[in-house]
């Protein structure tokens, strides 16, 4: 490609120069008057040029573009860091919180359990009060309910005889009047006390 | 005005007649843009490099877009190792960038349309090129001319085309920049010539031609300048990298 270029660029050349040549006789560029200043200061500003660029502007564009590039990876390094601490604080808030919510749930059921526990014993206490109560009851109506006919008896012994005194004035002996009462009573104590 | 299209390049002297023994080293309009283009280059470089801040400034992106643009275009033709030449093709794609850039102002001269010169550059890089390649291959470095995988009885004339393509390198990168830049720069006058003599009445045409011309002229002066630079990368990575 490069020769087949070549061949153009010297086809081309000699073209123009035909072309030109009976006009103006020859190019310029062909006459080699100024050839050698030509050489002399390309080679003086190229040289200085090159010096120039390759001392003085060149290491500091390069020391531009490379502070740049430190400056632009440390703050995406900075940037990183601190997505990396933030998640860690996001994690650790979210430990904090599941801790939380777990302590709270153990209180809960604690308490409940103790609140439990005490009704529990506070009911078996009351149960146990209530039944001693009961017994209590049932052993005094018993014996209330043993008592009752002798008392009865007794009731009915000297209420016979202030009656008996205040209808006929007679003072009677206690024992005959008992007598007629367990009497009395023995006949009719399935009707007064029909357990 | 016919203007011979031919006049624009023309070298004259500026100022006195300077001599060293039996040279004429004076200064010319064409030394004149040497200076002109090196010393832009310099200011807008250096001004480009002077403050470093990290949201760049036009001129610092300028500078820095140039730099990491044929930091890229060395390291991908001819790889890490002609990383020590990089300040050398930088200030040649500069160079002749600007020579060609400032040849499209009107009224100016294009150093790079003179074949002496755009020869003494090749000349240079060819130089150059084949003293690093004799340094860093000794004399292995003729392998070059020795392709492989070709048949023995074509080798003889291989090798001898080869030769002969490598030894036209300086003049095919002069020639090449040489021809573009005065080609293009005679039919821009020959097409203003047009322009002139054809009058209000037919002058449009060619003064479209004209303007785009420009646009081409433009596009072509800075092709030019990177196929220059690019070359001489593919030559250096030869002499850095045989692959023959």
């Amino acid at each position: 490609m490069i020769k087949k270029v070549t061949y153009q660029s010297f086809f081309f050349y000699f073209f123009i120069k035909k072309v030109f040549a009976a006009e103006s006789g020859g190019m310029p560029q062909l006459n080699p008057e100024f050839w050698v200043s030509q050489i002399f200061w390309l080679t003086i500003t190229f040289g200085i040029l090159y010096i120039i660029l390759s001392k003085l502007i060149l290491p500091k564009i390069s020391a531009n573009l490379e502070s740049r590039k430190l400056q632009i990876s440390d703050n995406i390094e900075a940037a990183d860091k601190q997505r990396k601490e933030s998640e860690a604080k996001s994690k650790e808030y979210e430990e904090i919180i599941y801790k939380g919510k777990s302590d709270a749930k153990n209180i809960f059921n604690e308490a409940r359990e103790k609140a439990l526990k005490d009704i529990n014993a506070k009911k078996e206490v009351l149960d146990k009060q209530i039944d001693e109560e009961i017994k209590k009851a049932e052993s005094e109506i018993n014996q209330l309910r043993k008592d009752a006919p002798a008392k009865i008896n007794k009731i009915a012994i000297e209420t016979a005889s202030e009656i008996t005194k205040k209808l006929i004035g007679a003072e009677i002996n206690n024992s005959s009047i008992s007598a007629i009462v367990d009497d009395l009573s023995k006949r009719n104590g399935d009707k007064y006390y029909g357990n | 005005m016919a203007a011979n299209p031919m006049t624009q390049f023309e070298v004259y002297r500026i100022g006195p007649e300077i001599k060293i023994g039996a040279f004429d080293i004076s200064f010319t309009n064409a030394s004149l843009f040497m200076v002109v283009s090196s010393i832009a280059i310099m200011i807008i470089f250096n001004l480009g490099s002077k403050k470093n801040s990290l949201l760049p400034t036009k001129l610092q992106l300028l500078a820095e877009l140039s730099y990491t643009f044929v930091s890229k275009m060395i390291s991908d033709t001819a790889g890490s190792k002609a990383r020590p030449y990089f300040a050398f093709i930088f200030s040649l794609f500069m160079f002749v960038l600007f020579c060609n850039m400032f040849g499209m102002i009107p009224y100016t001269f294009t150093v790079t349309s003179h074949i002496i010169v755009t020869f003494m550059l090749a000349a240079f890089i060819f130089i150059g090129v084949t003293i690093i390649g004799f340094i860093k291959h000794g004399f292995g470095y003729l392998k070059l001319f020795v392709p492989s995988g070709v048949p023995t009885v074509l080798l003889p004339l291989i090798v001898i085309i080869e030769i002969i393509s490598y030894l036209s390198r300086p003049i095919s990168l002069s020639v090449r920049l040489f021809a573009n830049m005065m080609a293009g720069h005679t039919m821009m006058k020959v097409f203003g010539g047009f322009v002139i003599s054809l009058g209000v009445v037919g002058g449009w045409l060619p003064l479209s031609f004209s303007v785009a011309l420009t646009g081409l002229e433009i596009l072509v002066a800075f092709l030019q300048a990177y196929v220059f630079a690019i070359l001489t990368c593919i030559y250096l990575n030869d002499a850095l990298n045989l692959h023959h």
